[in-house]
């Protein structure tokens, strides 16, 4: 109404200025990704010798042809080679020619040759699978090197990894989803002694941060020879994720509507039966905000893995296996960003296709202690 | 295996009643034993089988889920069946307890006792066998490396919380007015998918550094030195300023977080009161100063206070960036050093409880604010 009023040039413009804007924090946003995607697609060779951008069109510097150094030159003084002068060191660097080309020499002062250079529109799109083959391999992975022979290079077994993160993860989300709503019931629709001291404590503890809990859990699970268990990491992250999911789960069922309960008890129905029958099946909404948000939680944990698993190879969860390399092979740039895409396919994939709720799942997650 | 409670019912005598009752109490004897000694086996198993190879592997992490989620459900099952046996003022009397009791057990074994074994562990020397009082403390408030971290950490929560929360809001207010709404905020909110670990791998290349000589590879130093600049190694920068370039990684992961809940408040406000300003003459900028801002007040503090509890307990991004290294620990980081590479059990317990005392007044006001809000319906 008010936008019919203004000279429709200004609406142009502000429509220009909002969404330019927008674009420009988007791409700030999106491209740090996008250099990785990219870059795992990249030969080993083409990632430490160019930028990833290289894949779009660009000038370089390409050979066009390549020759003996003529006889008769003094390296050690002003050679001329095709109408340029300059001394080995100018030729090692390279001289332009008067045509826009640019002479090299390759090699030594006395086994050298001569390469000539144009400067070219170009796109380094040459793609390959390899650095994924190599990263996903288990102990044994066949190498082609440049040269065409075939070396045997140790894999990185993330299979293995991303198996143990599914592992970790699956049960991580279900059992304190089912403990919690279990509990969650409990305190909305059943009288108890101690009820309302009980949940109060739920809550309280909602504002324990985990680092409280890893020495003395630690200790626990070494005398009990827990440690480097998949249910040492289950049990972990079930006390962790509890307060929350209880308290969230509590309010939703709290407020399903009670002549539902009341009209299934007077059919006999025992409190387990409505609790399985009819409040889990209600309850799916919020069973599933809660599961998002537990299982991405418990999928990019590295803390608690790092803790409770620690230096056994076998269990090694996914960040674990990454923030390794890292430390170790931080410059094999080729198999960290497929390593780093591998571990981001699962949460991105359930981000993009449950979007709805990952959002409420995540709000409702924003008090996790 | 086990025999059915009932199947010797004869008519009368003294005999049928025993074995009637014996029957009873085998199997609520034979019940609990069997689902214990089913789980334990299981336990065994899965714990001393080795895979050979990677389709082993998956068929053994399929067993162990089935194993942890069936032997969770399991439990309650089988503790049910048990309680609903017993004489009905019974069941009522129990049953409660079975709902409510493993979540209890659990709470307090990983989080009730915990803090307080922490704390008693905080006022104890490195291995535990001393007490020394309060000396924990006050090595934490005077050494070197611990002001290190806390100067960092209120770095990380000056800036990373006020630009998360600047840019959340300017993200949120544009892509209101934008045909392009939901994929700009998709694309915005994707980082907080992704974990701190991959996020780091993320930044570690854009901050790659190369000698001068070849080309960069790094997005940052590409531009720099496009720009002019010599080769940069940005996070062993000058100190405390190099802290800013990790920083970045978690404006960059919760600005989404910020913008999905600003857009939501801002969708709340109602047209009429925007119409109106408009209509009196206000611009933009105003609109934006003194009737949006003012209205959804309240969120901006929230999500504020969401993101200094997440900063005061980063963790993974400082460990993968940098370790720590070049004046970057924070808290958590220090904590962790010292509890597992130095086993400082009595420093790093005390440093557990600060953090603990630092994140309480902060979660406190959070949860007031939730449960107003009511935002989980």
């Amino acid at each position: 109404m008010s936008a019919a009023k203004k000279p429709r040039q200004g609406k142009l413009v502000q429509d220009i200025l909002i969404n330019g804007t927008l674009f420009l924090l988007v791409a700030l946003w999106t491209i740090p990704t996008l250099g990785v995607l990219v870059s795992s697609f990249r030969t080993r060779f083409d990632i430490q010798t160019s930028g990833w951008w290289s894949i779009l069109p660009h000038k370089e510097w390409l050979l066009v042809e390549e020759f003996d150094i003529p006889e008769g030159l003094d390296p050690n003084s002003v050679m001329e080679i095709r109408g340029v002068r300059g001394t080995f060191d100018d030729f090692r660097q390279g001289i332009e020619t008067p045509d826009g080309k640019q002479l090299i020499w390759i090699g030594n002062k006395r086994l050298g040759r001569i390469q000539v250079q144009e400067l070219r529109w170009t796109m380094r799109t040459a793609f390959t699978l390899e650095n994924y083959r190599q990263v996903l391999a288990g102990k044994s992975f066949e190498l082609q090197t440049p040269d065409g022979s075939i070396i045997t290079v140790q894999g990185d077994n993330f299979v293995g990894a991303f198996l143990n993160s599914l592992t970790v993860a699956i049960p991580a989300t279900v059992i304190p989803i089912l403990i919690a709503a279990f509990a969650a019931y409990g305190f909305a629709w059943m009288r108890f002694p101690g009820r309302r001291l009980m949940f109060i404590s739920v809550v309280a503890l909602l504002v324990v941060p985990l680092q409280i809990a890893l020495v003395p859990i630690l200790q626990d699970y070494v005398k009990l020879d827990l440690n480097g268990t998949f249910l040492a990491v289950w049990l972990a992250h079930t006390g962790f994720g509890l307060p929350l999911a209880t308290y969230l789960l509590f309010n939703y069922i709290k407020s399903l509507p009670r002549d539902i309960l009341e009209s299934a008890f007077i059919d006999g129905a025992s409190h387990f039966t409505i609790f399985t029958r009819l409040i889990l099946p209600l309850s799916v909404p919020a069973l599933a905000s809660f599961a998002i948000f537990q299982f991405l939680w418990v999928w990019n944990d590295y803390l608690v893995a790092l803790v409770f698993i620690g230096a056994k190879p076998d269990v090694q969860v996914l960040t674990m296996r990454i923030a390794e390399m890292v430390g170790s092979r931080g410059s094999d740039w080729h198999l960290l960003t497929a390593g780093a895409f591998i571990s981001m396919i699962l949460p991105l994939a359930v981000f993009f296709s449950l979007q709805r709720y990952f959002i409420r799942g995540l709000l409702a997650g924003s008090v996790k202690g | 295996m086990e025999p059915p409670a009932n199947s010797n019912a004869s008519p009368q005598g003294i005999m049928d009643w025993l074995v009637s009752t014996f029957g009873r109490l085998l199997v609520s004897i034979a019940v609990p034993l069997v689902t214990f000694g089913l789980l334990i086996v299981g336990f065994r198993f899965l714990r001393e089988t080795i895979p050979d190879n990677n389709t082993q592997k998956a068929l053994l992490s399929l067993l162990a889920m089935v194993w942890g989620v069936g032997g969770a459900a399991l439990v309650y099952v089988a503790a049910n069946w048990q309680v609903e046996r017993l004489p009905a003022a019974w069941t009522r009397r129990l049953q409660p307890f079975i709902f409510v009791g493993p979540a209890m057990v659990i709470l307090g074994w990983y989080l009730a006792l915990p803090t307080v074994r922490t704390f008693w562990i905080s006022l104890h020397n490195r291995t535990g066998t001393e007490f020394v009082g309060l000396q924990n403390y006050i090595d934490v408030f005077t050494q070197r490396i611990m002001l290190e971290a806390f100067r960092n950490n209120l770095l990380w929560i000056v800036f990373g919380a006020t630009l998360s929360v600047t840019f959340g809001l300017l993200v949120a207010v544009l892509a209101d007015r934008s045909r392009f709404e939901t994929l700009a905020k998709s694309l915005i909110f994707m980082p907080m998918a992704i974990s701190m670990v991959g996020a780091g791998v993320i930044w570690n290349f854009i901050y790659e550094v190369r000698d001068a000589a070849s080309p960069q590879i790094g997005l940052l130093n590409a531009i720099w030195v496009a720009l002019g600049g010599e080769p940069q190694a940005w996070t062993a920068l000058v100190q405390p300023w190099n802290n800013l370039f990790l920083i970045v990684i978690v404006i960059w992961m919760q600005t989404g977080f910020a913008m999905v809940i600003f857009s939501a408040a801002i969708k709340g406000i109602p047209t009429e009161l925007i119409e109106a300003a408009r209509v009196d003459g206000a611009n933009e900028i105003q609109i934006f100063f003194r009737i949006m801002l003012p209205y959804i007040r309240g969120t901006v503090i929230t999500v504020t206070t969401t993101i200094i509890i997440f900063t005061l307990k980063i963790f993974d991004v400082v460990m993968v960036m940098t370790g720590g290294q070049f004046g970057t620990h924070v808290i958590a980081t220090q904590f962790y050093r010292q509890a597992f590479t130095n086993q400082n059990k009595g420093y790093a317990a005390a440093i557990a409880i600060i953090l603990l005392l630092a994140v309480v007044p902060v979660m406190i006001y959070n949860l007031r604010q939730f449960r107003e809000q009511e935002a989980f319906s």
